[in-house]
């Protein structure tokens, strides 16, 4: 064939993980704190429920929108946890994962020369989504003065007449960020101002660990204008479930739906009926999960302070975000010698976004063991580089 | 903070205070002064070992009792299960809902002492009713730690 491919496609960058990945994949005794998924096992009674609907032979294609029982779940899980209120008939849409209702909300409010607000370090779908969608991403490089939160000024600094929507990823994949109430207030007042979508991931939402989580969408006047992004990879460990949601105002929903229908069909049964048992009676779970999480944050801060290694106290996901600068390096010369010469694998922060150069990211979805042997190993690395250093 | 310790020193009791101190977030004195309290008001009634004796050349037989007794007089069960389990090779006395009152662990080195258990010192206590031994044949799981599993990470090494 010599017929060209898809120019759109073929213009956008590999993810700058796939690189790394390879690298790391090639080294068989490396311990990693690369992954951005949970170590825990989903929880046997969510497994069991699973299994159990398979057996009952519940393997057919659901409703576009998802079963109806685990919508009204969803809804009532909002309403307890986030205090939102959404209609599980018509504002709330089940999708393969939280990826697939990034990609379909994008698509179904995108015309051609649109902006999207991208601030970065962040989740590495967002600019790839918003491009194949048709928009010109915007990016804002976040500050870690900051603790990288999005402020007022940075979002008031990009808004164009063309600006559409606000992607808002907090708590933050890559940082471990988070946005408290306050500063969620100042960005909802300059969105309605400005008359401006936000699209809001709060995939992590369970995983915070100094105050419960705050939806913007649950803010007044935030609700009609919020798409707002859920799932259960992170919650409840169902990353391989393939299962998340999407909840905006019907109007958007309806598009959602028709894209989501055409693409998809519906997300997976099983991993539907696995899911209502999760909302119904997970809640535990999370906490334990959570606690656990806590402990180990609490113990890499505590190694970085000791390390002396410069990093602010995230309190959100199961990220820490070391900065590396005094040691004169790029993010991936760091990242790469440090797998070289101790055998652990973090990921280069410019994966996320230019402005996560000069820092890596760990990840502590991992054992408290594991994180001790790699952190070890992290002092070793640290003190030979300041030796070194004239 | 309680609960969360005792979650964590139930999973390792030789945890050391400072690594408590750094997994709660809170100073090592009031660790070690909470952990006083927990003692003296017999939360914290001991710190043991969960061995797996199967992997060891050491015999060890573990039978499960099922016990019918009579309750006595003003004592309900209480006076009979403390004569049961002050025989050192009684390992646990439960009181049991449903079809028997006690469960009784024992652990002996031969089965043979453990039927002599049976027909000499328990069956002959006077408010026993019937007794029926069921013998522990393999250990998948105890105190919520399964034994010889250990599985491999089978995530991708690195995902975004």
């Amino acid at each position: 064939m010599t017929k060209p491919l898809s120019k759109m496609v073929e213009e956008i960058k590999p993810s700058g993980i796939r690189k790394f990945f390879d690298l790391v994949s090639e080294m068989k005794d490396a311990i990693s704190l690369g992954v951005g998924e949970p170590d825990f096992d989903t929880p046997w009674h969510i497994r069991d429920e699973g299994i159990f609907a398979l057996e009952k032979g519940k393997t057919f294609y659901t409703s576009n929108a998802g079963l109806k029982e685990l919508r009204e779940e969803i809804s009532n899980y909002l309403n307890r946890r986030l205090e939102l209120n959404y209609n599980p008939n018509k504002e709330i849409l089940v999708t393969v994962g939280g990826s697939e209702a990034i990609d379909v909300g994008l698509r179904a409010l995108i015309n051609p020369e649109d902006e999207v607000i991208i601030p970065q370090p962040s989740y590495v779908s967002y600019e790839p989504c918003a491009i194949l969608a048709g928009a010109k991403p915007v990016i804002i490089n976040l500050k870690a003065e900051n603790e990288f939160r999005l402020t007022a000024d940075e979002l008031k600094n990009v808004i164009t007449d063309k600006t559409k929507i606000l992607i808002l990823p907090y708590p933050n994949n890559p940082t471990g960020a988070v946005m408290e109430r306050s500063n969620l207030e100042e960005i909802a007042n300059i969105i309605i101002e400005n008359d401006i979508y936000v699209m809001s991931d709060e995939i992590y939402a369970e995983l915070t660990y100094k105050d419960k989580h705050v939806s913007i969408a649950s803010l007044e006047g935030m609700k009609e204008r919020t798409i707002l992004i859920n799932g259960f990879s992170k919650a409840y460990a169902m990353t391989g479930w393939r299962l998340g949601y999407a909840c905006a105002p019907e109007n958007i929903i309806k598009q959602m739906t028709k894209i989501h229908q055409f693409a998809i069909m519906c997300a997976p049964t099983t991993s539907q009926y696995a899911a209502i048992e999760a909302l119904k009676k997970g809640d535990d779970d999370v906490k334990e999960m959570r606690t656990a999480y806590n402990q180990r944050r609490r113990f890499l801060m505590n190694a970085f302070k000791e390390m002396g290694l410069d990093c602010f106290e995230p309190f959100g996901a199961f990220y820490v975000f070391p900065c590396i600068k005094e040691f004169g390096m790029t993010s991936e010369e760091f990242a790469t010698r440090f797998l070289e010469e101790e055998k652990v694998a973090v990921v280069p922060g410019n994966a996320f976004g230019n402005s996560g150069e000069g820092f890596v990211r760990i990840s502590y979805a991992y054992s408290l063991d594991n994180l001790k042997t790699a952190i070890g190993r992290l002092k070793n690395f640290v003190n030979r580089l300041r030796e070194l250093k004239p | 903070m309680r609960n969360e310790l005792l979650t964590l020193i139930e999973k390792n009791s030789r945890i050391s205070l400072t690594e408590l101190s750094v997994l709660l977030g809170v100073k090592e004195v009031e660790i070690a002064e909470e952990l006083a309290k927990l003692e003296q008001e017999g939360i914290i009634c001991g710190y043991h070992t969960l061995i797996n004796w199967d992997k060891t050349s050491i015999e060890k037989v573990t039978a499960l009792i099922e016990v019918k007794v009579t309750p006595q007089r003003g004592q309900g069960f209480d006076r009979i299960a403390e004569r049961i389990y002050n025989y050192p090779e009684v390992k646990s006395v439960y009181l049991i809902s449903g079809g028997y009152d006690l469960l009784v662990t024992l652990e002996e080195k031969t089965l043979k002492e453990i039927a002599s258990f049976v027909s000499d010192k328990l069956s002959t206590l006077e408010s026993v009713l019937s007794t029926a031994t069921h013998f522990i044949l393999k250990k998948y799981k105890d105190h919520g730690t399964v034994f010889d599993k250990k599985r491999d990470d089978e995530r991708e090494v690195i995902s975004p």
